[in-house]
């Protein structure tokens, strides 16, 4: 068990990271999940980027980091409120009825 | 050493959940681990001396999008069982290009080094003594302020684009109309009848209850026996 330090964060974050793109593959009908798996990369960025900034003792990776929580946060709320509207629509969240602009 | 138990627990838990979020069979589940998730990853911040951050990311993922999403969970009427269709066959496409991915990122891991002028090009060096709140507040409320004020006016557009998304105009709902209350008279919705003393109502071609036009005509329906009901019935009709 050796000390922990900047690589085993590094490590952790690309677990995480494949882990969400792994869910995204996995869950190709569910919004939901997918958006759920966004969630998770984002996480994992959001590690690498506090890792950094306690290893170089940088505080504008956290300033950083609260920016992208930010962001995440206002992702979460529209794409939920756009899953509600299109539930509303058309009775059924999976992705692959998504085609109504096809034309 | 206490802190690198801690690490290896918090990151244990955090992959495991995280791997459960996207496998678990019931949705509401799969949002209960990514909430079990956030927790650990804002333990892992905690170890990283990033106090604040955790405690926003409690506060905001668990407190607030995690419940978000709970109920938009609860909320749809969804057959999620079959949203599952085609779970096996996904499978090996996304840990084809996950293994893949890992494979990536462990090269990059197993080969990066920091640039020997690093330390010089920090923007921000931590200040010693100070708490990690109140570093961050000095520094986000002086050079960052822009991204700062920008950030909120994002969250008010978010808010605003969900709330106009998902506000539905009700048709069939009560509203208030001021307009129409203040305007209307006493002709538009009260009518005075002389009523000729002793006769009734049922010579204005009311009947109670209101199914009695059967009972008019003399057929009574079988199980009103109520003579109230038939009195009022001027025999001229009847007959």
């Amino acid at each position: 068990m050796a000390a922990v330090g900047l690589g085993h964060y590094l490590a952790v974050a690309a677990i995480l990271l494949v882990l969400g793109v792994f869910g995204i593959f996995l869950n190709r009908k569910n919004v939901i999940i997918i958006m759920m798996s966004i969630e998770l990369i984002l996480l994992s960025v959001n590690l690498n980027l506090v890792a950094f900034s306690a290893a170089l003792g940088d505080l504008v990776g956290q300033v950083f980091a609260m920016f992208v929580l930010t962001v995440a946060a206002a992702e979460a709320a529209i794409g939920l409120a756009i899953v509600l509207t299109y539930f509303r629509n058309r009775g059924s969240i999976e992705v692959e009825d998504v085609n109504l602009m096809k034309g | 050493m206490i802190a690198d138990i801690a690490f290896y627990i918090f990151a244990a838990v955090l992959l495991i959940s995280a791997a459960m979020v996207v496998s678990a069979r019931n949705p509401v589940h799969s949002v209960l681990f990514l909430i079990l998730a956030f927790f650990n990853a804002a333990g892992l911040f905690l170890l990283a001396g990033a106090e604040f951050l955790a405690m926003i990311l409690v506060i905001v993922y668990v407190g607030a999008v995690a419940v978000l999403f709970l109920f938009v969970v609860m909320m749809l009427d969804v057959n999620f069982a079959r949203l599952r269709e085609g779970f096996q066959r996904y499978a090996p496409v996304g840990a084809t290009v996950g293994v893949v991915l890992l494979a990536e990122l462990a090269l990059v891991l197993g080969g990066w080094k920091f640039a020997p002028e690093a330390a010089t090009l920090r923007l921000a060096p931590r200040p010693d003594q100070v708490q990690n709140t109140a570093a961050l507040g000095a520094l986000l409320y002086t050079r960052y302020i822009l991204l700062f004020q920008m950030a909120g006016l994002v969250l008010l557009v978010a808010m605003v684009g969900a709330i106009v998304l998902s506000l539905r105009d009700r048709h069939d709902a009560r509203r208030q109309d001021i307009n129409r209350q203040q305007s209307r008279r006493v002709a538009d919705t009260l009518e005075l009848v002389r009523a000729p003393l002793g006769a009734g109502i049922a010579s204005l071609g009311i009947y109670r209850p209101i199914t009695a036009p059967a009972a008019a005509d003399g057929q009574a329906p079988p199980g009103s026996d109520n003579p109230e009901v038939h009195a009022p019935a001027p025999p001229a009709e009847v007959h």
